[in-house]
C-alpha cells in the first residue's frame, strides 16, 4: 500500500469540477484508492464519497492506494492534483 | 378536426410545426416482490448503461453549444452513475432483499439525497439536486417513460410547457424551437421576455396546451392573435402560411428602415433601443435597426450554473456587448436577482412576497462582494464602448448613494492599480418604484439618467403582482395613475438637463408611443423585434399633436378612456 499527504490550496476546496476530475483519474486504475480527510476515509472512485467530505481550502487530505498499479495511480492523482492547482 | 386554444400573444409571427412537451413524466414507484434478482439486476445495469449514454451525447453537446464550463455539470453527473457506492447498494438490494430496480433505486438515492441535503454547507445541499435529477434519468428508463430534454431537439418543433423556467429556455435550440405555447403567464413574464428576445412566436396563458396537446401534434402558434390550433385542417394550414408570408412582407417593409434616425413627422428625434440578456441577442438588435442598448439584463450571466460568473468571465462578456455595438450607448443594469428570478445557488431564503422583497439593488448592498465583482469587470470593460451603469429596484436616495459611493470605491481602486477606465460613464437610476417616480425631482440632481421599468412600475403602483393570472386586469399601462408618474419622471429630468428613457413593454407599445412621444420621452427601449414597427409609427406622428394629446389623456378618467383616444386621435395615421 503506498500513501502521500497534502495540503488543499485551492479556494473552493474539493468541489464540483475538481472533485470531478479526482473521480475520473481514480476511476482508471485497478487498485482501491480512498481518500481520507478529518479521520474520515471514502473511496476515491466514488464522487458522491468525495463530495460527502466537504473538503475546504487549507484541509490536509491523505490518499492510499492498494492493488497492482498503486504506485502509478499514486503519481497520477498526485500530478493530477498539482497541475490544477488544487493542492501541494 | 382542428382545436383551437385561446391565449395571450406574448411575441409576435406565426410557427406551424410538431409539439414537443417539456413537462415532467410521472416517475411515481410501486414497491414489488420479484422471483429473478439477477434478471432485475441486468435491467437495472441495461437502465443505467443507456442513462450514460445518454447524458454523453447532452454533454458533448453542451460543450459545443455553450462552453466547456456548462458541460462541467454533466461530467460530474456521468461519475455519479459510475459511482460504485451507489451502484453497488443498489444491486445488493435488488439481491437481498427481492425487490424491484426501481424501488431499490429509489430507496438507496433517498439516503444520498437526505445525507447531502443535511449538510451545512449551501453548496452541498445542491448537490441533493444533481443526485435526484440523474437518479430520474435512470427512473424514468426503468418505468419506460420519457423525460424530455429540450438539448436534444434535432427537428423543428413548437414547445408545449406549464411555464418556462429561465434555466429552460436557457436550453432551447434556437434553430429547432420554431415557437412556444405555455399554460400559465402573460406578457410580461418571463418566458414571454425571451421568446421576444429570441424572436420566435410565442402565445402563453392557454390554461390547457399541456393538457390538450400530444407529443408530434402539428400545432400552428398565431403570436399576434394569441391563438393557438391543434392538428389544424390542411385548408387552415394554408390560411396561415399566408398570414405567415404577409407577416414576413410586412417585416420586410420594415427592415428598409433600419438605417433611418427615429425622426418624428415634424422632425423630434428620440432614441430606439433594445433590451437584451446576453452578448448573443446583439445579432437581433443591429439587424433590428437599435439605435442603442437600453437594457442589458445582466442577471442571465448569473443564471444556468452552479457558482458565481467570475469578474472576467463577466468583462467578457460586458466588453464583447460594449465593441458589438461600435460606441453606441449600452446601458448596464446591474445585477437583479430574486423576485421571480432566483439563484439555486445562493441559496437565498424563500420569501412570502419575493417581488416586495430582498432582491436586486437590496440584495447587491448587502451581499458587497458579488456587487463589486459586477462593478469592476463594468469598469474595466468601459473603455471598449459607450457604458451607461444603471441601478435596478432604487426606493430611496441613500441607496443610490450608497450604491455609486462603492461604485466610485472600485474606480478608484482599478485606477491606482494602473487600468484604463472611460472617462465619462453616466450613471442612473431605473424608476420602477413609486416611491422614487414621485421623489424624481430630488434623484434628477443626482443622477445621470432615468430609465423607467414599466413593469413594475405598473405592478407596484396597482399593487397588483404581474404573476397573478387572476388580477391580470390591474396591468393597465394606459392607467391615468401610470402616465401621471411617467411624467413625473421626464420632467423632473429635465428640468435637471437629464434624460429619460423606458425600458419596460410599454415602450414599445402601439397605444403608449404616441402618449410618451407627446410627454417628451427621449429613449424608448424594448424588444429588438419591435423596434422597426416602432420606427414606422413615430415617423408618422407629429411630436407637436402628440404633446396635445399626451395632455388630454392625462385628465381622461381610466385606461380604456386613454385607449380610445388614442386609437381616436391616430386612427388615421
Amino acid at each position: 500500500m503506498v500513501e502521500k499527504t497534502f495540503k488543499v490550496t485551492a479556494e473552493t476546496g474539493i468541489h464540483a469540477r475538481p472533485a470531478t476530475l479526482l473521480v475520473q483519474s481514480a476511476g482508471k486504475f485497478d487498485s482501491d484508492i480512498n481518500l481520507e480527510y478529518k479521520g474520515k476515509k471514502v473511496n476515491l472512485k466514488s464522487i458522491m464519497g468525495v463530495m460527502s467530505l466537504g473538503i475546504g481550502q487549507g484541509a490536509d487530505i491523505t490518499i492510499t492506494a492498494e492493488g497492482s498499479d498503486e504506485q502509478d495511480a499514486l503519481n497520477t492523482l498526485s500530478e493530477t492534483l498539482k497541475k490544477e492547482g488544487l493542492a501541494e | 378536426m382542428s382545436t383551437m386554444l385561446q391565449g395571450i400573444a406574448a411575441s409576435s409571427g406565426i410557427a406551424i410545426a410538431k409539439a414537443y412537451r417539456l413537462i415532467e413524466p410521472d416517475l411515481t414507484v410501486i414497491k414489488k416482490t420479484i422471483e429473478a434478482p439477477e434478471d432485475e439486476v441486468e435491467r437495472f445495469q441495461e437502465a443505467v448503461t443507456t442513462s450514460k449514454s445518454e447524458l454523453q451525447s447532452i454533454r458533448d453537446r453542451a460543450e459545443k453549444e455553450l462552453g466547456a464550463d456548462k458541460a462541467a455539470i454533466f461530467d460530474a453527473h456521468l461519475l455519479v452513475l459510475s459511482d460504485p457506492e451507489l451502484l453497488g447498494p443498489i444491486e445488493d438490494k435488488i439481491k437481498s432483499e427481492n425487490v424491484n430496480a426501481e424501488f431499490a433505486l429509489k430507496e438507496t438515492a433517498d439516503v444520498f439525497v437526505a445525507m447531502f441535503e443535511q449538510m451545512d454547507n449551501e453548496y452541498m445541499k445542491e448537490r441533493a439536486a444533481d443526485i435526484r435529477d440523474v437518479t430520474k434519468r435512470v427512473l424514468a428508463h426503468l418505468l419506460n417513460v420519457r423525460i424530455p430534454n429540450p438539448s436534444m431537439i434535432a427537428e423543428e418543433v413548437i414547445i408545449i410547457a406549464e411555464d418556462l423556467t429561465p434555466s429552460d429556455t436557457a436550453q432551447l435550440n434556437r434553430n429547432y424551437v420554431k415557437g412556444f405555447t405555455t399554460d400559465i403567464g402573460g406578457r410580461t413574464s418571463h418566458s414571454a421576455i425571451m421568446a421576444r428576445s429570441m424572436e420566435i412566436p410565442a402565445v402563453v396563458g392557454t390554461k390547457e396546451a399541456t393538457e390538450t396537446i400530444r407529443n408530434g401534434d402539428i400545432v400552428i402558434v398565431d403570436g399576434l392573435t394569441g391563438q393557438v390550433h391543434i392538428n389544424p385542417t390542411p385548408e387552415l394550414v394554408e390560411e396561415y402560411e399566408q398570414r405567415q408570408g404577409a407577416f414576413e412582407a410586412q417585416k420586410a417593409e420594415w427592415a428598409k428602415l433600419v438605417n433611418e434616425k427615429t425622426v418624428s413627422a415634424d422632425g423630434h428625434h428620440v432614441e430606439l433601443a433594445a433590451n437584451i440578456g446576453t452578448p448573443k441577442d446583439l445579432k437581433g438588435v443591429i439587424r433590428n435597426g437599435g439605435e442603442g442598448v437600453g437594457l442589458y439584463r445582466t442577471e442571465f450571466l448569473y443564471m444556468g450554473r452552479d457558482q458565481l460568473p467570475t469578474e472576467d468571465e463577466q468583462f467578457e462578456a460586458y466588453k464583447a456587448v460594449l465593441e458589438g455595438m461600435e460606441g453606441k450607448p449600452v446601458v448596464v443594469r446591474t445585477l437583479d436577482i430574486g423576485g421571480d428570478k432566483e439563484l439555486p445557488y445562493l441559496s437565498l431564503p424563500k420569501e412570502m412576497n419575493p417581488f416586495l422583497g430582498y432582491r436586486a439593488i437590496r440584495l447587491c448592498l448587502e451581499e458587497q462582494d458579488i456587487f463589486r465583482t459586477q462593478l469592476r469587470a463594468l469598469l474595466r470593460a468601459s473603455q471598449y464602448g459607450n457604458l451607461k451603469i444603471m441601478f435596478p429596484m432604487i426606493a430611496t436616495l441613500g441607496e443610490f448613494r450608497q450604491a455609486k459611493a462603492i461604485l466610485l470605491e472600485e474606480k478608484q481602486k482599478l485606477i491606482d492599480a494602473g487600468n484604463k477606465i472611460a472617462e465619462q460613464i453616466e450613471v442612473g437610476i431605473m424608476v420602477e418604484i413609486p416611491s422614487t417616480a414621485v421623489m424624481a425631482d430630488t434623484f434628477a440632481k443626482e443622477v445621470d439618467f432615468f430609465s423607467i421599468g414599466t413593469n413594475d412600475l405598473i405592478q407596484y403602483t396597482m399593487a397588483a403582482d404581474r404573476m397573478n393570472e387572476r388580477i391580470s386586469y390591474l396591468y393597465q399601462p394606459y392607467n391615468p395613475a401610470i402616465l401621471r408618474l411617467v411624467k413625473m419622471v421626464i420632467d423632473a429630468a429635465h428640468k435637471e438637463g437629464k434624460w429619460a428613457g423606458m425600458c419596460g413593454e410599454m415602450a414599445g407599445d402601439e397605444i403608449a408611443i404616441p402618449v410618451l412621444l407627446g410627454l417628451g420621452l427621449d429613449e424608448f427601449s424594448m424588444s429588438a423585434t419591435s423596434i422597426l414597427k416602432a420606427r414606422s409609427l413615430i415617423r408618422k406622428l407629429s411630436q407637436e399633436d402628440m404633446k396635445s394629446l399626451a395632455e388630454s389623456v392625462l385628465t381622461l378618467e381610466t385606461n380604456q378612456d386613454v385607449m380610445n383616444a388614442v386609437k381616436r386621435a391616430t386612427e388615421n395615421i
